[in-house]
C-alpha cells in the first residue's frame, strides 16, 4: 500500500528526528506534536505508529492516558483552573463560573468555534500565590477579577498567548525561612571536587554516615539506595531525579529548580559517579513547563564547565549527562516505577514490586531515583561531610526538611526546618491564627487537629514529603475531605481494581453526603471500603486514598454530622438532582423546577 | 537446590519449584484461589487483585507474589472472601452485567466466581457506564458493557497472535478497552476468529456473532460444575 502524503509529516519529521525516531521518547514526541498542532491529530497518529513502529492502538493508549494530552481539538486557549482546595479557598471557583459567563462558555467543553475551552487541573503547585491557573500548560497566578477580566479580553481579541504580558506569567519563590539547604551559596562542581579528592568509595560513606533519607515521602535510605543500585549488574545505570511533585500543596521542588538547580544536578552528577551511571533524567511535571529553559541553560552551563558531559573535571571514566523529560498532567507518575514506565514513553501504571528500581529500572537497568530535595542535600553531604549532616535534625531524622505552607496564614511559602520542628512553630512563623487544622504531607498525608500541634516534622512523628496546608476555623473540614477524594478518583491510574472502582465510589458517597442524602450507614460503608483499599490497592495511592476521609471523620466529625439529615439509609439516587439537567437545558430554577423537598 | 520448596496455604502443605507464583503452586497442587487477570496461559498480570491472600500476614496478589519456604499463605478466610466479593461487587457496578440476556451467562468467570463466593448483591450503586457496541466484524461482536480490563486480550493478541488488536487507553474509572483501527472498529482490524485473543476473554465482551446460545443456559461450564472444580477454565463453546 503507498502511503498517502500525510500534512502532519513536516512537524512530526522535526520531532522525531530531535527525539532520535526513539519510541521510549513517545511521550515527549506526544507533548511535542501537541505544543505545535494545539491537539494530536488521528494522522498524526498514523503517521507516529508508521515510523516509531508502534502500534497505532498502544500511542493512542499513552495518548489517553495524560490529561494534558488531547485526541480532539481542544481549543485555542486551554484554560486550566489548580482545583486544590487551597485554591478554592482563595476563591477559584468564582473566578472560573465568572470566566465562563463572561466567555460563554460551559466547563469543560469546547466553545462552538473551537477557540477555547475552560476547565480544572489538578493543584499545579501554586498554593502560595494561588488562584492559579494553566493557559496553554504555562502557569499564571493571583489570580483575581481584574486579571481574570483582563484575561478574558486577551482570548476575545485573540491574542497569542505568547504575546500575553509577561507580568501575568511571573512566579514567586516566597522563601520565608533558609536553613542550610536555602542559605548555602553553592559553587558549582564544589561538591564533585571534594567527591575527587574523597574518593568514589568514600563519598557513599559519607552519605550514609549522614543518615539522608529521602524527601519524596517515603523516607528510605539514601546511602542505602545508591549502595544496592551500585551493587546491581547491568548494563547501563541510570539516575533519575523525581520533580513530579503533583502531591497537592507541594511546591518546594519548583522553587529548588528555579534557585538551586545546579546543585540538584550535582547531586545526580554525584550519584552517577557511586553507582556508576552514564545517564540521568530530570522527570518535570508538565505544569513546571515554565522551568524547562532555566533548567536547560544551567545543564548547558555545567557542560560548559566540564560538570557534566565526556571526562567530567578530567577524569577520562567519568562521563554523565542529563537529560529532562516532562510529564503531561497525571500525578501517579510521581510514583518511581510509574514514572520510570512514562519516561519509557508508556502509560503510567506502576508496576509489580518486587524487583525494585535499583536493580531493574529504566529500560530494566539498576535505576536510582530520588526526590528534587534529595539530591540537594546530597550535594550538601558530598561539600560538608556526613558527620556535619547527621548533627542537624534528630536522631531518626537528620538534616533539615523544606516546607511548602500555604492555606490560612500571613506569610505563605518554603520554610527549611530542622527536623524535629513542631508544628506550632511553624505555624508561628507563618503568621496563622485561629487555626483549626492542618494537613501535613498533602491528601496522602495527615489530617491533624489543635490538640497534635505539638507534634514534630520527624520521620518517626510525622513524615512528609512536604506539603503544610492550614485551615483555619471558618473551613468546612468536610469539603477540605471531599476535594482531595475527588483529586484521588480523578488521578488514579485505573490498573487495579480497588482503587479505580474504590475512589469513585468514595467520591460518589462523599457528593451525596454533602448533597444531603447521607445517613451513619454510610460512615460504616467509607471504613470498609478503607479496609479493602488498604490492604488491596496496587500501590500507595490506592492505600492512601482514604485517609483524608478517615482523618476528618476522627477528628472533625461535627462537620460530618450536621450533612446527616437521615438516621436510616438512603439511597445515592436524588430526583431533584436528576432534574437538575433538565432545569439547565430550560434555564429554569425556579420552585416550580424543583421537587418538593421535605428538608428545606 | 534449596532443602524445603514448600509453603502452606490455609494449612495444607504445597510444593512450589523455582520461578512458581503462589497462584501457580496452588493450581497445581489442586487449589482454587479466586482469580480473574490471571490465565496459567499469560504472564501475571496483578490488576484484578481477586487472587489477593495474606501471606506471611501481609496481603498481596497471589498471581505476581512468589512464595518462600515455609511462607505462610492464608486465602479461603471469612476476611479475604469479604474482600474479594466487595472487588467482584465492584466490578459489577463499574460495567453494565445484565447476566439473563448475556451470550456468556454460565461460561463467564465473573458471574462463576460470584457464585463461588455467594456474592449476592450489587450492594454498590451501579455506574450505568454508557458504552456503545462494535457490531463491525462479520464474525465478532465487542460488547464494552462487560469489560473488567483484565487485559487478556491485550496480551493474547501481542504475545500470541503477534498482533496489536487491543489495548487500553484512557485513565482512572475512564480507562477503556480500544481497538487498532482509526475508526474505533474492530472490522478495520487485522482481527480475526483464529486469534487466541478472540478466545480468552473471562467475560462477554468478545463474542462469536450467530453461535448465540448454541449451549442452552443450564448446561454450561460452570452450570456444571463450580468454577473452583474446574480449576483452569477453558470455557466451552468459545
Ligand atoms: C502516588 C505516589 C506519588 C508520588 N509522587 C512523588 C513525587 O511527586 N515526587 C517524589 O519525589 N516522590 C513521589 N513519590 C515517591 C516515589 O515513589 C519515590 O519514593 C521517591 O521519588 C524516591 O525518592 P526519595 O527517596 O528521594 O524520596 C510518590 C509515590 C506515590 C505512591
Ligand atoms: S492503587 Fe490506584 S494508582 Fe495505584 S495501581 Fe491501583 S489504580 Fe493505579
Ligand atoms: S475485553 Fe475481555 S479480555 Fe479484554 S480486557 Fe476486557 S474483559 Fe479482559
Ligand atoms: S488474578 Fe491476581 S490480580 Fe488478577
Amino acid at each position: 500500500m503507498v502511503s498517502q502524503i500525510n500534512t502532519h509529516a513536516g512537524y512530526l519529521d522535526t520531532i522525531l528526528d530531535r527525539r532520535q525516531h526513539n519510541a521510549h521518547n513517545l511521550l515527549q514526541i506526544l507533548i511535542e506534536a501537541q505544543e505545535h498542532y494545539g491537539y494530536i491529530h488521528p494522522d498524526a497518529l498514523d503517521y507516529l505508529s508508521e515510523h516509531l513502529q508502534l502500534p497505532r492502538a498502544r500511542i493512542e493508549g499513552v495518548a489517553g492516558f495524560y490529561s494534558f494530552l488531547h485526541l480532539r481539538p481542544a481549543g485555542v486557549y486551554r484554560v486550566l483552573f489548580s482545583d486544590n482546595i487551597i485554591d478554592r479557598m482563595a476563591g477559584s471557583l468564582d473566578l472560573m463560573a465568572g470566566m465562563c459567563s463572561q466567555l460563554w462558555v460551559e466547563p469543560g467543553k469546547v466553545s462552538e468555534d473551537g477557540q477555547l475551552c475552560i476547565s480544572t487541573t489538578s493543584c499545579t503547585g501554586m498554593c502560595d500565590q494561588g488562584p492559579a491557573m494553566l493557559v496553554n500548560n504555562l502557569a499564571i497566578n493571583r489570580l483575581d477579577a481584574s486579571r481574570v477580566n483582563a484575561i478574558c479580553e486577551l482570548i476575545r481579541e485573540q491574542v497569542p498567548v505568547t504575546a500575553w504580558p509577561v507580568s501575568f506569567f511571573s512566579i514567586e519563590d516566597n522563601i520565608r525561612r533558609r536553613d542550610i539547604l536555602l542559605e548555602s551559596h553553592f559553587i558549582s562542581g564544589s561538591a564533585l571536587n571534594a567527591l575527587i579528592q574523597r574518593g568514589t568509595q568514600q563519598t557513599l560513606q559519607e552519605i550514609k554516615t549522614s543518615r539522608l533519607r529521602g524527601r519524596g515521602g517515603a523516607g528510605f535510605s539514601t546511602g542505602a539506595k545508591w549502595e544496592l543500585c551500585r551493587a546491581a549488574t547491568g548494563d547501563q545505570h541510570y539516575v533519575v531525579c523525581n520533580a513530579d511533585e503533583g502531591e497537592p500543596g507541594t511546591f518546594k521542588d519548583r522553587v529548588l529548580l528555579n534557585n538551586f538547580a545546579d546543585m540538584v544536578f550535582e547531586g545526580m552528577t554525584l550519584c552517577a559517579r557511586i553507582v556508576g551511571a552514564a545517564k540521568g533524567f530530570l522527570y518535570l511535571r508538565g505544569e513546571y513547563r515554565y522551568l524547562l529553559d532555566h533548567l536547560q541553560a544551567v545543564l548547558q552551563h555545567r557542560r560548559q564547565l566540564n560538570l557534566l558531559g565526556e571526562a567530567i573535571l578530567g577524569l577520562d571514566d567519568f562521563n554523565f549527562d542529563i537529560e529532562i523529560h516532562l510529564g503531561a498532567g497525571a500525578y501517579i507518575c510521581g510514583e518511581e516505577s510509574a514514572l520510570i514506565e512514562s519516561m519509557e514513553g508508556k502509560r503510567g501504571t506502576p508496576r509489580n514490586r518486587p524487583p525494585f528500581p535499583v536493580t531493574n529500572g529504566y529500560l530494566d537497568q539498576p535505576t536510582v531515583v530520588n526526590n528534587v530535595e534529595t539530591f540537594a542535600a546530597a550535594s550538601l553531604i558530598g561539600l560538608r561531610g556526613g558527620d556535619w549532616y547527621a548533627q542537624i535534625g534528630t536522631d531518626t531524622s537528620s538534616g533539615t526538611k523544606i516546607l511548602s505552607v500555604s492555606g490560612d496564614c500571613e506569610r505563605p511559602g518554603l520554610y527549611e526546618y530542622p527536623f524535629g520542628v513542631s508544628v506550632c512553630q511553624v505555624l508561628s512563623d507563618c503568621g496563622a491564627q485561629d487555626t483549626q487544622a492542618v494537613q501535613i504531607s498533602g491528601p496522602s498525608g495527615m489530617c491533624i487537629a489543635p490538640d497534635e500541634f505539638s507534634r514534630r516534622i520527624a520521620f518517626d512523628d510525622i513524615p512528609t514529603a512536604g506539603a503544610f496546608m492550614v485551615f483555619n476555623r471558618s473551613r468546612d473540614m468536610f469539603e477540605v475531605a471531599r476535594n482531595f477524594v475527588h483529586f484521588f478518583a480523578h488521578e488514579s491510574c485505573g490498573f487495579c481494581t480497588p482503587c479505580r472502582v474504590g475512589t469513585s465510589l468514595l467520591s460518589n458517597m462523599m457528593d451525596k453526603l454533602s448533597h444531603g442524602h447521607g445517613s451513619p450507614y454510610d460512615f460504616a460503608e467509607i471504613e470498609k471500603l478503607n479496609v479493602l483499599l488498604q490492604s488491596t490497592s496496587h500501590c500507595g495511592l490506592g492505600h492512601s486514598a482514604c485517609n483524608p476521609v478517615l482523618d476528618t471523620i476522627a477528628r472533625f466529625r461535627p462537620a460530618y454530622e450536621k450533612r446527616l439529615a437521615h438516621k436510616e439509609f438512603v439511597p445515592a439516587f436524588d430526583l431533584d438532582h436528576a432534574l437538575s439537567q433538565a432545569r439547565q437545558m430550560t434555564g429554569r430554577d425556579d420552585t416550580g423546577a424543583h421537587l418538593e423537598r421535605s428538608d428545606v | 537446590m534449596s532443602q524445603n520448596n514448600t509453603f502452606t496455604l490455609d494449612g495444607k502443605t504445597v510444593p512450589f519449584t523455582d520461578g512458581q507464583t503462589i497462584i501457580q503452586a496452588a493450581m497445581a497442587a489442586g487449589v482454587y484461589i479466586p482469580h480473574l487477570c490471571f490465565n496459567p496461559e499469560f504472564k501475571p498480570h496483578g490488576s484484578c487483585k481477586l487472587c489477593t491472600v495474606k501471606a506471611n500476614g501481609r496481603q498481596t496478589s497471589s498471581c505476581t507474589q512468589h512464595p518462600l519456604p515455609d511462607m505462610r499463605v492464608e486465602s479461603d478466610t471469612p476476611e479475604i472472601n469479604d474482600e474479594r466479593r466487595a472487588l467482584l461487587q465492584m466490578l459489577f457496578v463499574e460495567g453494565n452485567h445484565f447476566c439473563p440476556s448475556c451470550e456468556k451467562s454460565g461460561n463467564c468467570q465473573l458471574q462463576a466466581t460470584a457464585y463461588e463466593l455467594k456474592m449476592m448483591s450489587p450492594h454498590f450503586d451501579q455506574f450505568f457506564p454508557d458504552r456503545p457496541l462494535d457490531a463491525s466484524h462479520p464474525e465478532y461482536l465487542l460488547d464494552y458493557n462487560r469489560c473488567i480490563l483484565c487485559s487478556l486480550c491485550v496480551r493474547a493478541s501481542i504475545d500470541v497472535d503477534g498482533k496489536n488488536v487491543f489495548a487500553l487507553s484512557g485513565r482512572g474509572i475512564k480507562s477503556h478497552l480500544i481497538v487498532n483501527a482509526k475508526s474505533g472498529r474492530l472490522a478495520d482490524t487485522d482481527f480475526s476468529g483464529d486469534d487466541k485473543a478472540a478466545h480468552v476473554c473471562p467475560v462477554g465482551v468478545i463474542l462469536k456473532k450467530r453461535v448465540g446460545f448454541a449451549t442452552p443456559i443450564g448446561q454450561r461450564t460452570f452450570d456444571e460444575q463450580p468454577i473452583s472444580a474446574t480449576p483452569h477454565p477453558t470455557v466451552k463453546g468459545a
